[in-house]
């Protein structure tokens, strides 16, 4: 007798936790053969708005990390995904991909994080400058996180899009909460999982499931959301939320790339989601000028 | 700068000597002005410049008549009278100049190797110099700042500006590591009445820097120096079109921020307008550059080398009447030192001198407008209506023009208005705090980001509160201090982007990879 086997109940990821939504609602999903694979979690705003409380309050612990830490607990993450290639190469072929596209994608995936891993500490050094002012002052600038972003993730891939526009985010010292896509949702809560285990602080990264068309304004109109990530093709949804997003001078980035490609990976993105802060000193009796007080 | 900021603190630093032996020598901890030394009348002459009595449009390389055939006034703040009349630019006056503008970055500008692009600007920056005398003139003829900081900060820093950019237009290669950077084409750019001549500086210099030609709308009410800058542009032989100058009110600006045929806006002043500019481009591939408002926390702790601290706040809230959007307006004192603090300020704002732009040893000049004017007033009476305590040192304020007193808020709490609310004059909230996390928490809590202040002598706290600091600039020891090598911008709602140094390229390119 065939063994039943045991069915994942896809739940959506706040502050460390895996709660199904608030709302009590799901929307299924179905493989090609119209088979179920999934209820998923058809989040509320309320799960958005607790998403981005548990964002909020992640954000000083993960910003303040040293560089080099952030940059181990992305290589755990890859570590991590490694270890569970199988079941995401199994997902995303249940989402409509053959075996050699999904083998690409997680090994794609894979590699891009252990990318973004070694950045951690090296975009500051590219970023920053020490500047020559004229008067007696030290004078430099460095990149620090924009805060709390949330990203609306790539409508058409289940793994690869995601890591994609989280990991530049997350590099940086943001944190985020990421709306996953809502055709082929499955890895994105696995990814959960994995992020779970990876030593990442809980309210890093959140992960919700859901229709963008529902939950879009909200994403860019809170106000105490920082940046917001678009990486779809809606020029609607753009416009509406680059409106929204002035109510707090909140940064749009629409990242319209490849993800496929080596191009799309670069320290450009995590430059995105940073300020610049140029912080001045007064040098003791230099020159002629005196001291600079 | 700081060779400016000495002449401003020498003559200072003798007074206070004078005043502290006296006080300690005997009575009272309020010296009579009496006290202090007396400055004769010492007036910058404007017998060196000349102003046209109209000015018109510079579009296309040409001096042009506004479409709509009007003129307005533009006045001396400090005396009311009229000092020239300014063309009022429209809809289509913009629409010619961004025309003017694309065809001179399609055609000529837009191809210009670097290594030429770097001459133009050089030879704009060096005629500034040499005209630098009638430029400070103008700007506190029509600003209402002190001479002494147009003299020495304003001109100088926006020459330097124009110096420093040049540099980079055979360079920007090196700017951008491991990408290619690319012109976006037509720059629209509107600047504000605190600073006229140095904002035109800063947004014209980068953006012709890195290949872009500009359509550029000053302030109405602080036109002239943009336009003798058009004037300069014109002789130092800048090709046509590549610098366009329309003046006006708010619907040219509009205009502008609406016109289809632009690439680029910059922005510098208030957040709700910077609001309605990020709003008006939403959908548009338009990138952005907004320098908004800020609320600034400048922050005394105990152990701080308490009189240049103090000259620092004076320094932080009244240089330019306080209509700096980087002032240091929320002051917050370590509550063993608030006492000795907030005597010593006092005792320094009855040195200040209030009085004409024009004359050199003013300290604090003329209110920009009347409508600025009546929005600090009303702040004051928020204030005063809020229950906080007000000081003002008593001085005597000229007959004429807008002119404000040096004003201390004390035991202000942070759900003020005067607290949360920019107001852009010479008005100080002061509160006072326990501990550092306190005060980190107090500063933050605030929907602005631009700049922030620290004065203390343990280098660790500096470092703890800068890295803390939600603020795109952080002066610690020091503060409003400038530099064409230093970026400027914002968190948060004080807007984003960077103008200055290596940063300031950014927003005027796009990277290809």
């Amino acid at each position: 007798m065939a063994r039943l086997s045991i069915q994942k109940t896809y739940k959506i990821f706040i502050g460390g936790q895996f709660p199904r939504t608030e709302s009590g609602r799901f929307y299924p999903v179905y493989n090609s053969g119209k088979e179920l694979l999934a209820n998923m979690c058809l989040s509320s705003r309320k799960d958005f708005r607790n998403a981005v409380v548990a964002a909020r309050k992640a954000f000083g612990g993960w910003s303040s990390k040293s560089a080099f830490n952030r940059g181990q607990i992305l290589y755990r993450i890859a570590e991590m995904m490694e270890g569970r290639k199988h079941q995401f190469i199994a997902e995303i072929m249940s989402q409509g991909s053959t075996q050699k596209q999904a083998e690409q994608e997680v090994q794609t995936a894979i590699d891009r994080c252990v990318y973004y891993c070694g950045w951690c500490d090296k975009y500051q050094q590219l970023f920053s400058a020490v500047n020559p002012v004229a008067s007696a002052h030290f004078n430099f600038s460095v990149p620090e996180p924009t805060g709390v972003v949330s990203i609306i993730a790539p409508e058409n891939t289940s793994l690869l899009g995601l890591v994609s526009v989280i990991l530049p985010v997350i590099a940086g010292g943001n944190v985020c909460v990421v709306l996953a896509s809502e055709s082929k949702p499955l890895c994105s809560i696995t990814l959960a999982e994995v992020l779970a285990t990876s030593d990442l602080p809980g309210g890093v990264v959140n992960v919700l499931t859901g229709q963008l068309k529902e939950l879009h304004t909200h994403m860019a109109s809170h106000m105490d959301v920082n940046a917001v990530v678009y990486a779809r093709e809606n020029r609607t949804e753009i416009k509406a939320m680059a409106e929204l997003c002035s109510l707090n001078v909140k940064r749009f980035f629409h990242w319209n790339h490849d993800w496929k490609l080596s191009s799309s990976e670069n320290p450009y993105l995590i430059l995105d989601l940073q300020e610049i802060k140029t912080t001045w000193h007064p040098i003791e009796k230099i020159g002629a000028s005196g001291s600079g007080y | 700068m700081a060779i400016a900021k000495k002449k401003v603190t020498k003559p200072i630093a003798k007074k206070s000597v004078v005043t502290t032996k006296k006080v300690s020598a005997q009575k009272t901890e309020n010296p009579s002005s009496d006290d202090f030394w007396k400055y004769a009348p010492a007036p910058e002459s404007k017998d060196h410049v000349t102003l046209k009595e109209k000015y018109d449009l510079y579009i296309g390389g040409k001096f042009v008549k506004p479409n709509s055939g009007k003129y307005y006034e533009t006045i001396n703040p400090a005396s009311g009278e009229v000092i020239a009349k300014i063309a009022d630019g429209n809809e289509k006056d913009i629409h010619l100049a961004v025309t003017a503008a694309r065809k001179a970055y399609d055609q000529h500008w837009g191809k210009l190797p670097g290594k030429e692009r770097a001459k133009y600007i050089f030879r704009i920056a060096r005629m500034m110099q040499e005209r630098a005398r009638e430029f400070a003139v103008i700007e506190t003829m029509n600003g209402g700042k002190p001479i002494r900081e147009s003299r020495d900060i304003d001109i100088p820093l926006a020459a330097n500006h124009f110096f420093y950019y040049a540099g980079w237009a055979d360079k920007l290669d090196y700017a951008f590591p491991n990408a290619k950077p690319k012109s976006l084409g037509v720059a629209g750019q509107i600047i504000p009445w605190n600073f006229p001549l140095l904002m035109a500086a800063w947004k014209l210099a980068p953006a012709l820097a890195t290949g872009n030609t500009v359509v550029l709308k000053p302030a109405e009410s602080t036109p002239l120096t943009a336009l003798k800058l058009a004037e300069l542009i014109h002789d130092a032989g800048v090709p046509e079109g590549v610098v366009n100058i329309v003046t006006g009110f708010g619907p040219a600006g509009a205009s502008l921020v609406n016109h289809p045929g632009i690439d680029k806006i910059a922005f510098t002043g208030s957040t709700p307008v910077g609001k309605y500019i990020q709003k008006a481009i939403a959908g548009t591939p338009k990138k952005a550059t907004l320098e908004l408002g800020g609320k600034a926390a400048h922050i005394i702790f105990d152990d701080a080398p308490i009189d240049q601290a103090v000259e620092g706040i004076v320094n932080g809230i009244f240089f330019n009447q306080g209509h700096v959007c980087c002032a240091g307006s929320r002051l917050f004192i370590q509550e063993n030192v608030a006492e000795l603090v907030i005597r010593k300020l006092k005792q320094r704002m009855k040195t200040l001198i209030v009085g004409d732009p024009m004359d050199k040893n003013t300290d604090i000049g003329a209110i920009n407008s009347k409508e600025q004017m009546d929005k600090i007033n009303q702040y004051i009476k928020i204030g005063i209506k809020e229950g906080a305590e007000i000081y003002q040192p008593e001085c005597a304020l000229p007959a004429k023009g807008f002119f404000c007193k040096p004003t201390l808020f004390l035991h202000t709490s942070q759900s003020h208005r005067i607290v949360q609310e920019e107001i852009f004059g010479p008005v100080l909230a002061v509160q006072t705090f326990r501990t550092l996390e306190e005060v980190i928490e107090k500063a933050n809590n605030i929907p602005y980001g631009l700049s922030a202040g620290v004065w203390t002598d343990k280098g660790s706290k500096i470092f703890n509160l800068t890295t803390q600091l939600r603020a795109g600039v952080v002066w610690a020891n020091t503060y409003n201090k400038f530099d064409p090598a230093s970026p400027f911008g914002g968190y948060k709602e004080s807007g984003f982007g960077r103008e200055g140094g290596l940063h300031g390229l950014y927003p005027y390119v796009s990277l290809q990879s």
